[in-house]
Formats: structure tokens, sequence, C-alpha cells
């Protein structure tokens, strides 16, 4: 099995989807010629042609709107938003067209687009190139919301992605694009939409988690493990709606105390539905309040970035909290 | 190999002129008529007998269904009406220019345009009650829609479908199939952004696409020259590199002629048009709509006058091709179909509850199915405790 990183890994889903899907066709700005400001679709307009990998004028709106068109009339778009802080423009398209258009047809029609781009920080990308706002989607009824968090897991979501009846957002978080390599099959393979990963097997605490967070609360889990002999369990959510309720009251029956980890600002985070949704159903199995730690409730900064977003001190505070409640 | 893509032609330290437009700007600005006011005969058209007679039909069906919904609506029946009336001639000439498998993204108050396209009054009305045989299942009100005749109902926010038609025709390129697309918005919906990218997409894909700008004059309260600052709407294509051109709305030999001219080049490949409809909303904006807030009423006596029905009747009285007698029967027959289909929708029993938590996504999600049982729960509660919440 070769090496690749995350771009390679979403590039060869993409690949072996449109041989495979003759109606699969990809449009954003600058995927063509210039395969992607990050390179996730370079290459595929050589193979598939300019009729298949559409560079668009700059318009998310347009973008993803046209895309809700094609999927109206039978193509599998897929929708490369440069960079997902971009998608507001588009949000009427999103949120009201390809999210609602099964329901507001009676069934009659649908629009599985796959919108995909980078998101998340750790790269200096300052306010506009560094956001999480996967909660606006995960409320939206109607949409799938998947961030991975491995190469492995980037292909074989994508490709569950592409072969979805369901209009899907796919979060790539960006600081992982080339900073992970592991071993990915060249044959096909998906993985499944809406089932955790247990990144780390632990009996003390699960951290419910997603995207580069994901290292974050593994290299947490190393610490106090060293320091205290806690065992953390790290759930890597990768479907982030619809979540995997029982990978989440699986582990708490082990571990009894909970914390979410992620990125986007705490306040209607996805990390308040997880921790109702563990309050309402199995509060239960709990020892000790459940534990956030999040992205500030303040836009993202251009410095400082480390501490903006949880990192391994924030999450050592929020795990001694948890067990010496 | 990356080379350099200018041309002398696209070398861009040069100058334009007129010429480079590359169609006729005046079109955009001019009003194309067939009609006059008077029924007397101003222009070209290409329409058999048959199919002229047919067009007053669907005017006058639209007329009487449009009237029996507004009635509907008023005891109660329907939840919301956005009247037609006055604009009959836009929706009937333009989805009268489209071929069977041709794609239609209409806006809400196109009635004449559904029936066209093959919605039925039945289901028109079904639709409009909500009831069991609702085709779109309780979702949304005053929108129309049928997949088996490409009939695509409307987006409640104005415009959204435009982009929508663009894709719809850019993958029908795609896929070397030879449909046409046509959406139909209003003078309103070319504020939005929507609007912007679907004519930027359109002109730049060279997009088998003809967007029809409904100007009825009024965006609820709002006045199309404060809509606005274009001395036309069709003007706005041309920016865009679309060929547009201006209409009477209320000549349905104008809409027809100009609408078909823009399916066929479509169809040719060569793009592309932007239609203005010069028309007028002579009802309410909705039924929740109270004009006489800010419309002289002075204005809609003025529009009477220019009643699409009567002046294309005029037409045909003119023609020879229809008479008084005729007429009435037209008018009797159409009245007493569509009085019995309203009788036979009127206590078609409702949508079952079910569907207030259906065609969320393909396969119900978990927290649907929870919620499910949280409905059905509910319904028992409301049963037991003889609570009236529905």
């Amino acid at each position: 099995m070769p090496l690749m990183n995350m771009v390679q890994a979403l590039n060869s889903a993409l690949r072996e989807e449109m041989r495979r899907n003759p109606r699969i066709v990809v449009l954003g700005e600058d995927v063509g010629r210039r395969g992607g400001v990050f390179l996730v679709t370079d290459g595929l307009i050589d193979e598939f042609g300019a009729e298949r990998v559409i560079d668009t004028p700059l318009t998310e709106l347009g973008i993803v709107g046209v895309a809700v068109g094609m999927a109206l009339y039978g193509l599998k778009p897929v929708a490369e938003i440069q960079f997902i802080d971009f998608i507001y423009e588009a949000l009427d398209q999103l949120l009201s067209e390809a999210a609602k258009i099964r329901r507001r047809t009676g069934g009659m029609y649908s629009a599985p687009i796959v919108v995909r781009g980078p998101c998340c920080g750790g790269v200096r990308g300052g306010m506009f190139h560094s956001q999480s706002p996967e909660s606006y989607f995960v409320h939206t009824p109607g949409l799938i919301t998947i961030m991975p968090s491995t190469p492995y897991d980037a292909k074989g979501l994508l490709k569950s992605a592409l072969r979805s009846e369901d209009p899907v957002v796919f979060l790539e978080p960006k600081i992982l694009y080339r900073t992970v390599r592991e071993e990915v099959p060249e044959e096909d393979y998906v993985v499944p939409i809406g089932k955790a990963r247990v990144a780390k097997e632990g009996s003390d605490v699960t951290v419910v988690t997603w995207g580069a967070m994901v290292y974050q609360a593994l290299e947490a889990a190393k610490l106090v493990k060293a320091r205290h002999g806690w065992d953390v369990e790290v759930i890597d959510l990768r479907t982030l709606f619809p979540f995997d309720k029982d990978a989440i009251l699986e582990s708490l029956e082990k571990t009894g105390r909970l914390m979410v980890v992620h990125e986007a600002p705490r306040t209607l985070g996805l990390g308040a539905e997880i921790a109702a949704y563990v309050a309402e159903n199995a509060i239960d199995m709990l020892r000790a309040p459940i534990k956030r730690v999040t992205g500030f409730d303040a836009p993202f900064p251009l410095v400082h970035e480390k501490l903006y977003m949880p990192n391994v001190a924030r999450i050592y505070m929020g795990l001694s909290k948890l067990m010496k409640y | 190999m990356v080379g350099s893509r200018f041309h002398s032609t696209d070398w861009p330290f040069r100058e334009y002129s007129l010429d480079d437009i590359g169609f006729d700007l005046r079109r955009a600005l001019g009003l194309y008529r067939v009609i006059d006011e008077e029924g007397g005969q101003v222009g070209d058209f290409d329409v058999d007998v048959d199919r002229l007679l047919e067009m007053y039909v669907y005017m006058v069906r639209a007329r009487i269904l449009d009237d029996w919904l507004l009635r509907l609506q008023r005891v109660g029946k329907v939840a919301i009406h956005a009247p037609n009336k006055g604009q009959e001639a836009v929706g009937v000439g333009a989805a009268m220019a489209l071929d069977g498998g041709d794609w239609l993204f209409p806006s809400y108050r196109e009635l004449g345009a559904y029936l066209v396209k093959g919605m039925s009054e039945e289901e028109i009305l079904d639709r409009a009650i909500a009831n069991i045989d609702d085709i779109l299942r309780g979702s949304e009100f005053a929108v129309y829609g049928k997949r088996s005749v490409n009939l695509v109902p409307a987006p409640v926010p104005v415009g959204n479908q435009a982009p929508h038609a663009v894709g719809a025709a850019m993958a029908a390129k795609i896929l070397g199939h030879r449909t046409v697309v046509m959406a139909i918005f209003g003078d309103g919906a070319t504020s939005r952004g929507h609007f912007h990218a679907a004519l930027n997409f359109a002109g730049v894909f060279k997009a088998p696409v003809v967007f029809v700008v409904q100007n009825n004059q009024w965006a609820i309260s709002l006045p199309s020259r404060r809509q606005t600052a274009s001395v036309t709407f069709a003007v706005k294509g041309v920016a865009y590199g679309v060929p547009s051109v201006r209409v009477d709305g209320n000549d349905v030999l104008a809409v027809y002629t100009i609408a078909r001219e823009a399916v066929e080049r479509a169809r040719r490949g060569e793009g592309p048009t932007l239609v203005e409809a010069v028309t007028y909303r002579m009802g309410p904006h909705t039924t929740a709509d109270d004009p006489s807030k800010y419309r002289d009423p002075g204005e809609v006596k003025l529009f009477e006058k220019l009643d699409p029905v009567i002046r294309f009747k005029k037409f045909l009285y003119k023609k020879g091709l229809l008479d008084e007698d005729q007429d009435r029967r037209i008018w009797e027959e159409w009245s007493s179909r569509i009085e019995d289909t309203v009788k036979k929708c009127y206590n078609k029993p409702p949508l079952p509850v079910d569907v207030i938590l259906e065609n969320v996504y393909s396969k119900p999600t978990w927290n649907l199915l929870e919620q499910y049982e949280e409905l059905k729960e509910s319904l028992e509660i409301i049963r037991e405790l003889g609570l009236e919440v529905d």
C-alpha cells in the first residue's frame, strides 16, 4: 500500500470515483489547470477534461447554486469552496436549497451535491482562512457533515460522500493536508457515513473530537497517562451529522466522563449538542459534569492561534477537572 | 505548457466599441410587440391557428383558477395565494415556447406556465389546499411543480432558482442532451446575488438557458423604479454578455415570439438569452398583502385597460379566429370544469402527520426516528387529554 497524505488521498478518491461514475463533475475556483490552491484536484483536468473539471467565476453562491441545478438534472457535482470561510455567500443555496429541496419538492427532486473545502486553523491563516463553521451545517436538517482526520478516512469518507443520495458538506482540516501520511489502499473501499472511530482506547475519560483536534487529544492523553496514569479514550467522530451516538454512549458506559473538544467557538458548537444528547439520554452514566474544550467565543485570530484553539494545555486542564471532580 | 492567453483581440489594453458587444443592445431598451392595445397586429409572429386558440384557453384557465385560489384562501382552505391576475401572458407565452422535454424553473405566481407545462387544475388545487394528493406533500405554500413534466417547484426565496436553471442547462450540455432550460423570476429577484451569479455563469459557459424577468412593476410595495437605477431590466443582461430583449409582457404573442427565438438559439448552442417581460401585478403581492397602503388605485385602473386576456381576445376577434359566442362558451366550459374540480379537491382528506418528518434525507436519520416516536406519543396525549393543537 502506498503512503499518502490527505491531499493525495482526496485526489485519489476523486479520481477513482470520477472513473467509476461519469456523472461526477468537479467545479470551483482554480480547480482546473491550477489543480486547486491545495492541489486536491491536481491533474483531474488532464484525465477528465475541462467539461468535468470546471474552473468557475469567483462566486461561492454561483458554485453551489449551479451545482444544485446540475444535481437536479442528474449530475453528481463536487463543489470546491477554496476556503470554507467563504461559504457564507452560498449559505442560501446550501441551507435553503440543497438541504431542503427533497422536502420542498415532496421527494420528487434531490440535490445530493458534495460541497468540500479546507477548514480549520493552525496555519496562520487569520480570520478568514481558519474557521470551523460545522455547526451551521449540522443545525440544518437535510445535510450530512463530515470531517476526516486521517488520509485513510479522507479517501474512504469522500468516496461515501460521492455515493451518497444526500447533500454532503465535506470539511478538510487544512493543517492535516500534508502533515500526516499513512498507508492508503489503492483498491476500492469506503468508510461509512455515521460511524465514529476509536482513535485510542481508554477507560477513564471519553474525549469526543474531530479533525485536527484528534491529534491534540491524543497528545494530551499521552501527557496525562505519563503524569497521572489516567487512561483516556479518544473518539474521532468523523461524521459530524448524523453523529455516531452509539459510539459515544458505548464509550461512556466504560468511562463515565465526557469531554468534547472542537476548534469552533463554544456557544452552540456541536459540543453543545453532544453534551445535551448525553445529558438527556445518559446522565446516569456520568460521574462528573461534561467538559467542553473549544475555540473561544471570538473571531479566529491571526496571532497566538495555538492559544485560541484547544491545545494540550487546555485539554489537560479539562481532563484534570474531570478526573478530580 | 503555459503560454500567453492573449491574442490581438483580447489584448487588455485596447478600446472596445458597441460592435464588440456581439448582439443588438437596442433590443434590451426597446419593447417588442405583436398586438397593440386595441388588438391590432403591429409585429411578426409565427404560430398556427390551433395554437393561438390554445394559448387563449390557457390564459382563460389561469384567470379562472387564480380567482378560485383567491376565494379558497379567503375561506381558509388555502394558506396563502399569490394572485396572478394581469400576468397571464408572460407565463403562458414563455412556457409555450418550450418543447416537451425542456425544463422550467418558474417563480410562484405562474399559473399559466404550470398549466402549459402539464400540471392540471386538479393537481394545482390539491397542491394549494395541501390535501392528501398534494404532490409537494404539504411542504410549502404558493409553489407548484411536477417532475414528470420537468417543472421544478419554485423556491420561495425569490431568484434562488436562477443558478439552478443555469446548472441544469450546463448539465444538459455536458451530457450532450438538447434540452433547453428556462427560469422565470420577478423584477425583485434581479437585485439578489443569485441573479448576478446565474447571468454571469450563463454568459461564461454559454449555457442553453432562457431567463424571463417578469417585471410586474412591484416587489410587494417597492416599485420597479426603486428596484434598480437601470433604465430597463433587460439591459442588465448586456453586461454579462447575454443577449437581452425587452417585450410587452401583456402581449402573449410578443412574449411567445421572443421566448421561442431564445429557446431556439439556446438549442442551437448559441447560449443564453434574457427576456424582460413588462407587465403589471393587478392584485396584491399575496393574500397577506394590502396594496392600498402603497399603491394608487388609479394605477390599477390604468392597467386594466391593458389586460392581457382582453387584449388577446380582441386580437382573435379581429383575426376572425374567435367570436363572442365561442368566447362565452370557452369561459362557461372552463368555469364549470374548474368549479367541479374545486368541489372534487375541496373535501379530499388531509395529509397524514408523518409528512412533517419525511423527505428530509433519503433515509431517516436516527434523530428523526426518535422524533417520530415523540410525535406519535404527542398524538396520543392530544387524544387522551382532548387537546386542540393542530
